[in-house]
């Protein structure tokens, strides 16, 4: 009877812990769904009808710091098209990076577009802790809530083929 | 017998709780690596006894250096502020994000007149393939493989496994140790701690 009690407790314990330790390990973003709350760290640009993409950076890490100059290749490209100027977003989020190495990374490779950080990893594990460049695409509907259309690791590859094929995966106009 | 069985049993729920609470330890790993890095789980923080203090003389070593020759901490003296960047192993999770950082900020080392020396106790072919992921480093990588850690001994940051702590030490171009931050071997100490500490040298 005291055997059994026992094991009962130890598996109501191994559930719960099994059950912390698998909120903790959330999936990647999958196509089609939406974005976890990444607050307060992070909130979702919300351009009516538009699209943000999320580059999953760390100032740490050698392929990020090749990939900077081909990044800020992409947003001069938006920033220079009429229609996707007001449209398409770039952010990036410096996972495990602090302000302070949010910044270096910055100022090292002149980027202009808006860096947030993730010191504590928080954001990082709600995304299901990608390896790093990776990028996301979500499309904002006009009524404000949004959809994922693209989800990978790795560089970007050639800046304007990337760019068509975000327009084209997220319907953008 | 009975009471050998329960205890079985707890040893074994006990073995699936910390495995559990191994897989769930993890940092940002850059894709460089692809999936060669090998994840140690989460290890005791230090596990070591300092030997040497603020304000004393820093131990000399000579090693050799991945990029050919040796490198002698005597041969900065009076020439070069030293940072001294010792880091557990290749290949693991916090290590391979941790010099590649440093890689990009070599002006904020200029800018201290100080140079940083990478160090770990694996053997040079290791050491070799492990930073080519890196890309190209500006700052020599020693190693203190042979005799085993001597180094990492000598200073009192060789851990009981025989991997190195995370530690970093301040040295002056007087030789004298400023800084000592014998850290958490779970986690990267911060860019920001490391040069504030540099811009105390003046």
């Amino acid at each position: 009877m005291v055997k059994v009690k026992l094991g009962i407790s130890i598996m109501l314990m191994l559930m719960m812990l099994l059950g912390s330790s698998m909120s903790i390990a959330a999936s990647l973003p999958a196509v089609g769904g939406v974005l976890p709350d990444l607050s307060p760290n992070f909130s979702l640009p919300k351009p009516k009808d538009g699209v943000v993409i999320i580059e999953i950076f760390s100032m740490y890490c050698p392929y990020c710091q090749k990939e900077a100059p081909n990044v800020n290749k992409l947003y001069d490209k938006i920033q220079a098209s009429s229609n996707l100027k007001s449209k398409m977003r770039l952010v990036g989020i410096g996972v495990g990076n602090s302000s302070y190495e949010v910044d270096v990374f910055r100022k090292k490779y002149n980027i202009s577009f808006p860096l947030y950080a993730d010191g504590d990893f928080k954001i990082h594990k709600s995304l299901g802790e990608p390896r790093t460049p990776y990028f996301i695409g979500v499309k904002i509907n006009p009524d404000g809530s949004h959809r994922i259309f693209h989800s990978k690791l790795g560089e970007l590859g050639d800046v304007d083929a990337f760019l068509a094929e975000m327009v084209r995966l997220s319907g953008l106009k | 017998m009975k009471k050998r069985a329960n205890s079985k049993f707890l040893i074994s729920c006990g073995a699936i709780i910390m495995t559990l609470a191994i897989a769930t330890a993890a940092g940002a790993i850059s894709d460089a690596y692809k999936e060669n890095i090998y994840n140690p789980g989460t290890l005791k923080p230090i596990d070591s006894k300092l030997k040497v203090k603020v304000g004393q003389l820093a131990p000399d070593f000579t090693l050799p250096a991945v990029a050919g020759g040796k490198v002698a901490l005597s041969q900065y003296r009076g020439k070069k502020n030293v940072v001294l960047s010792f880091v557990p192993a290749a290949w693991t999770p916090v290590c391979s994000d941790q010099w590649p950082g440093y890689n990009i900020v070599r002006d904020m080392f200029d800018a201290h007149d100080a140079i940083l020396l990478g160090i770990t106790v694996d053997n040079i072919p290791t050491l070799f393939s492990w930073t080519n992921q890196m890309g190209k480093l500006w700052f020599p990588v020693l190693s203190d493989f042979h005799p085993h850690g001597k180094t990492a001994r000598r200073y009192g940051i060789l851990r009981t496994d025989g991997v190195s702590e995370r530690a970093i030490f301040v040295i002056d171009k007087k030789g004298i140790i400023r800084y000592i931050d014998v850290h958490d071997i779970n986690q990267r100490p911060s860019l920001e701690a490391l040069i504030t500490e540099l811009e105390k040298l003046k």
